[in-house]
């Protein structure tokens, strides 16, 4: 297997008399879908927070792409190639869907300082963003106002903006919460199409989602990861069996 | 310099401290509570000096004229609140600061209009004339150690109230969460406009007090609202402990900076730029000190909201 | 920006209307001086979300500037207004460094504080008359020339640096630099996730918008010939902040009109009685709770 693109070790964080995340160590390896899946309260926000940087851990340490980044906080994350999409959209509402995008690829193709040319006009950007609306099939909507989208569409443009950052890893934090059957439908084609270009971390509370889409599983319970293994592996285990998947019917 | 000089500019310092203190205790509390943001808090302090000696000169007495101008001093916050601020609470913070702005203006200008633009001289009360010897040949004012006195009684009063009480509790909880305490069931409206209300008659309280020793001149609201906003950044937005001893800090720096500057740089330049370059940075002090606790702690010494 | 076109060309044909006595060109620099302070802090307001209540300082510290050479006979444009526009634009620098670390309220405190700041090491500068201001020994001169004397030359200047100012503010918005701030305003977060900081932006953004103000000040020291810590009050910083409210947020040209109709209701008020403030007090209230959107979403709307 090649060098992991992160590695967490040891991840602790205290809210007061509360242990939030208790000791998470795991590794993502490059290519595919690492799953994070927990029931509500086990702490998949919180450990979210710390790995994209707005959250900085009582103890541990966060290596991403050979890199300790355990003090950075996110932007310096994203510049990494660490690009994280929002359980509650994240997006621009009063920029254009097309420009929603376009930031994202300005913000890696040199210097953001200049100040006389037009950034609207530059195609190089617009090419790229249009690339990445294209991929989650946003295409048509570019020249939308983000406002003004379905909330679905919303999510497609998280991801496209994800996208359109050319990341190492792609941390998605609960993409399909709030979405309808539908939805949920195209999102799920939408994610099996990008496994085979991106690394992606899925922290995800729909578990026929997450099986049908992750080669690889762990399972956070009350801020610790009890398992991590194969979506066969993790189905048979007794321990995840007994601390989660007891109470949730499993497909 | 000598060490009497030091201690009396010291005791001013503090005085000025406690005055500024009981202003921004009523701005503190309204932003905690309200998250509304009054430019205005500086005219009730300007009010009150007005009322206290408009009213002394009409009655003759001192003491009358605390008594009657406290309750028209919560009557006039009463009355802005209902006419204009209450329509600014769900509004963002640049509409509250240029509807305050807009008070202040107006009420500025019918301070001019009605007392006209002279200051006014109000007397200090027979009961605390003269002065208490500090050291051999060293005279400072009753009045104004009676001011430091009161001062520091109302905040002692203020911290009880705050902390101890039921509606104190309130007032804290609705300070770090708004919604939650709305939620439990308090008729927040009611509780904004107690706090409203009592935060206008502690400004015109201050007002009052200063009235004997300050100018009582059409722009004293707003030179006390500015240093009473650095007192409650330093403190912290929210807090009544972080704006009592900011306020303590600001109303020292200020005393002692602009008294002692001058005389310091003396020791290492002419007398008259060392006073010039003195009155300079001593203006400049307290904003100074402000920018080097912000540069540390953003959100000032004791921040109520994480 | 149509509207603030269509006004430019009014204030350029005006002396060729009938308003070419000295008078209504004195009133209408002042219009067009302020209008350009108030573009620079529509740039903050508006385009960076930073909302400062310490904009006069910016203005005043570039008249002063203008006092401090005047004092020392230096008039020459070319030296002036470098370092009147370098003065203000590091007092932001300097000032923003910390302000822009804080957000919301406190930055708008913390700016007035600042701004505060100045005006009291304005009125303690006793070379320069303390609170009393200082009357300027002549008005700057370009390249050895008297030309800003002239009333017209003064006129068209005023115009032209306006002009200037709100073609400079549009394309600085409209760039990547203005991309960034404009959605570090709408969502930092956001922008944040996308691999920037906002701080250098909006840092430089202050900066740029306080030496701008600079520029301004020059021009408002030429025209009155004459300057005071008043200029840096911070009932001017809630003046030029209630212009570009005036005018509204949704446009640039907003502050254009703003100040314009700031400066004629203000002329016209003071006109009718000598309590104006009385009036205008009032208003300023009223237009804040039913105004919304300024005279450009009047516009757009009728």
């Amino acid at each position: 297997m090649a060098e992991s693109i992160l590695e967490v070790q040891g991840l602790r964080k205290r809210f007061g008399a509360l242990t939030v995340t208790d000791d998470v160590s795991f590794a993502v390896a490059p290519g595919g879908i690492h799953a994070v899946i927990g029931p509500n309260g086990a702490g998949k926000t919180t450990l979210i927070h710390q790995l994209s940087g707005t959250l900085r851990p009582d103890a541990g340490s966060i290596r991403f792409a050979g890199q300790e980044v355990t003090g950075m906080g996110l932007a310096r994350r994203a510049r990494l190639g660490l690009a994280r999409s929002f359980q509650i959209t994240c997006v621009l509402p009063g920029f254009s869907v097309l420009e929603n995008a376009a930031l994202a690829v300005q913000a890696r193709s040199g210097s953001s300082f200049r100040f006389l040319r037009a950034a609207a006009d530059e195609r190089a950007l617009n090419e790229e963003a249009m690339a990445a609306l294209d991929a989650v099939g946003l295409g048509a909507r570019a020249a939308a106002l983000a406002g003004a989208l379905s909330h679905g569409e919303k999510r497609q443009l998280e991801l496209a903006i994800a996208l359109a950052m050319q990341p190492r890893l792609l941390l998605l934090d609960e993409p399909l919460a709030g979405a309808g059957p539908e939805e949920t439908e195209r999102l799920i084609g939408i994610l099996r199409g990008l496994k085979r270009s991106y690394t992606i971390l899925l922290v995800e509370h729909d578990m026929q989602a997450v099986f049908a889409l992750a080669h690889r599983i762990s399972v956070l319970v009350y801020g610790k990861v009890i398992a991590t293994d194969t979506p066969d592996a993790i189905r048979a285990d007794p321990a995840v069996r007994a601390a989660y998947l007891g109470e949730d019917e499993v497909a | 310099m000598s060490l009497g000089l030091l201690l009396v500019q010291a005791l001013n310092g503090l005085q000025f401290g406690v005055l500024l203190f009981l202003v921004a205790a009523g701005l503190t509390l309204v932003f905690g509570v309200m998250d509304f943001i009054n430019l205005a808090h500086g005219v009730q302090y300007m009010l009150g000096a007005y009322l206290g000696a408009s009213l002394a000169a009409m009655t003759g007495s001192f003491w009358l004229a605390l008594l009657l101008a406290l309750p028209a001093a919560l009557a006039l916050g009463l009355l802005l609140e209902w006419l204009v601020f209450r329509h600014l609470y769900d509004r963002d913070h640049l509409s509250q600061v240029l509807a305050t702005f807009g008070v202040i203006l107006f009420l500025n200008q019918a301070v001019r209009a009605i007392w006209g633009s002279a200051p006014l001289q109000m007397p200090v009360p027979a009961l605390l004339e003269g002065g208490i010897a500090l050291m051999p040949g060293l005279q400072y004012p009753i009045y104004r150690l009676a001011i430091l006195a009161a001062g520091l009684l109302t905040a002692a009063l203020l911290w009880l109230l705050v902390e101890r009480t039921r509606v104190g509790a309130l007032v804290r909880a609705g300070a770090s969460n708004a919604a939650m305490v709305a939620a439990l069931g308090v008729d927040i409206r009611r509780l904004f406009m107690l706090v409203f209300g009592f935060g206008a008659m502690l400004a015109g309280f201050a007002g009052v007090m200063a009235a004997p020793v300050l100018s009582v001149d059409p722009g004293m609201g707003d030179s006390v609202l500015i240093l009473a906003f650095v007192v409650i950044v330093i403190g912290g937005i929210g807090s009544v402990r972080g704006a009592f001893l900011a306020a303590l800090l600001v109303g020292l720096i200020e005393t002692l900076g602009r008294s002692l500057l001058p005389d310091l740089l003396r020791l290492v330049m002419a007398a008259s730029p060392a006073r010039q370059a003195g009155a300079a940075i001593g203006s400049m002090l307290v904003y100074i000190a402000m920018a080097l606790i912000l540069a540390v702690r953003p959100r000032g010494l004791f921040p109520v909201r994480g | 920006m149509r509207a603030a076109l269509l006004v430019l060309a009014a204030l350029a044909a005006a002396p060729f209307l009938g308003f070419g006595e000295g008078y209504v060109l004195t009133l209408l620099a002042r219009a067009m001086i302020l209008a350009m302070a108030a573009v620079s802090l529509w740039l903050l307001v508006g385009g960076a979300g930073l909302i400062s209540l310490g904009h006069a300082a910016m203005l005043g510290i570039g008249a002063y500037a203008v006092v401090v050479l005047d004092d020392a006979r230096i008039t020459e444009a070319a030296v002036v207004v470098p370092v009147a526009m370098m003065a203000a634009g590091l007092f932001a620098l300097a000032t923003g460094a910390v302000a822009i670390r804080t957000s919301g309220v406190h930055f708008i405190m913390i700016t007035l504080a600042f701004g505060q700041m100045a005006f009291f090491t304005t009125a303690s500068l006793a070379a320069y008359g303390g609170d009393d201001g200082y009357t300027l020994y002549g008005r700057t001169t370009v390249l050895g020339h008297r030309w800003l004397e002239d009333r017209l030359v003064f006129h068209y200047l005023c115009l032209g640096l306006l002009a200037l100012s709100l073609l400079g503010g549009r394309v600085l918005l409209d760039s990547r630099f203005g991309r960034v701030l404009r959605a570090a305003a709408e969502n930092p977060v956001r922008v944040q996730a996308v691999g920037f900081s906002p701080y250098p932006y909006r840092l430089l953004a202050y900066g740029i918008a306080g030496a701008v103000a600079g520029l301004a000040g020059v021009l408002l020291a030429n025209a009155a010939e004459f300057v005071a810590p008043s200029y840096l009050a911070w009932q001017r910083s809630g003046d030029l902040l209630f212009m570009v409210i005036l005018g509204g947020l949704g446009s640039l040209q907003g502050a254009v009109l703003g100040a314009l109709a700031f400066v004629l209701l203000e002329e016209w008020l003071g006109h009718l009685t000598q309590h104006w403030r009385l009036i205008f007090g009032p208003l300023l209230v009223l237009s804040v709770l039913f105004l919304r959107g300024g005279l450009v979403g009047l516009l757009r709307r009728g």
